[in-house]
């Protein structure tokens, strides 16, 4: 770990009460839901971590407790590091305080964690799908979302698959 | 001595109605700019100067439906994008022809999931399909040649009269 991320990660684990992991140099810190948004807040004002560069998911789906981990990578440009907080949440459609308020970038990245893992950001500004059609159900990058493929037509199988393909007459 | 030498001499020419209206039809084909991905890039530069297409009656893509009669589907279609790309053709007026350029836009491509259509011909009946990812431009023009072969043979007259 870099010498200067040393004290911001003893802060986190004595006010948040936050474990933390490292990989290679790298720190990830699992934080609770409901510290996120102050842990967030304390690293932006006090600690000149001012990108938020990635809020991303991860589906653990045969593994229900904890189901996803929410992850935020931060960057603090000044002093050259990057720490990752990762939330852990449970069940089928949890929710999180949006992060709008501290970083601006929040907003599109949450619409995106919701599009695609169903995880629900409360008074977030513009709660709705963004990269998938409006009309479809479910979210497609949990586990246990179908694979949606075609099966490839070879001669063998030409015909059941073409009978199934739906072709625009006119 | 024959007909067509007298009628020469004076600058008549003899065809049929199908004849002259599906020439003219493939002498000035305008297509609709519907680049979407990579393939739009090969479509480029199948208009530019190396490979003409205005040599072949396409001298200029007009990016409004309503003034072009050929749409050339070039690039993967999202299920996000198909009725978009549904509406656009249902705002071309006929005659309109389709080509699906590329194997995204014929057969789906690469991209086998659930947010990319699976060709372009579940939503527009297509005309001709053009292969390869990207096709060469050489292979876009063999494309638009083959799609004017086609023009050439239609009986619209008959078709017409057989619907009566």
């Amino acid at each position: 770990m870099e010498k200067s991320l040393e004290p911001i990660v003893k802060v986190l684990q004595e006010k948040f009460g936050a474990t933390f992991e490292e990989f290679r140099g790298e720190v990830q810190c699992m934080v609770k839901p409901e510290h996120i948004i102050e842990a967030l807040t304390t690293l932006r004002d006090a600690h000149h971590f001012e990108l938020l560069s990635m809020l991303s998911a991860i589906d653990y789906f045969p593994q229900t407790s904890p189901r996803f981990h929410v992850i935020y990578q931060l960057n603090s440009l000044e002093k050259n590091l990057t720490l990752q907080l990762r939330v852990p949440v449970e069940g089928e459609s949890p929710k999180l305080p949006t992060s709008t308020g501290v970083f601006k970038t929040g907003l599109w990245r949450e619409r995106e964690v919701f599009d695609m893992f169903g995880i629900e950001f409360e008074a977030h500004p513009d709660p709705r799908r963004i990269l998938n059609p409006d009309e479809i159900e479910g979210h497609p990058l949990r586990r246990d979302f179908p694979l949606g493929y075609e099966e490839p037509q070879f001669s063998f199988n030409y015909e059941e698959i073409d009978l199934g393909k739906p072709y625009a007459k006119e | 001595m024959g007909v067509e030498q007298k009628l020469g001499n004076m600058g008549v020419v003899t065809t049929t109605l199908e004849d002259v209206v599906n020439w003219s039809r493939t002498n000035a084909m305008w297509p609709m700019l519907f680049g979407l991905a990579c393939c739009a890039i090969e479509m480029m530069a199948a208009q530019a100067s190396s490979y003409d297409m205005s040599r072949f009656g396409m001298e200029l893509m007009r990016a409004s439906p309503r003034q072009s009669d050929l749409m050339i589907v070039a690039g993967r279609v999202s299920k996000k994008m198909g009725p978009v790309l549904r509406r656009l053709y249902d705002q071309m007026p006929e005659p309109k022809w389709v080509i699906a350029m590329g194997d995204c836009a014929s057969c789906g491509g690469v991209f086998n999931n659930y947010a990319i259509y699976q060709g372009v011909d579940e939503i527009v009946p297509v005309d001709v399909f053009v292969a390869g990812c990207p096709p060469r431009p050489e292979a876009l023009i063999h494309g638009v040649l083959t799609l004017h072969e086609k023009v050439k043979a239609d009986r619209f007259i008959a078709n017409a009269a057989e619907k009566k």
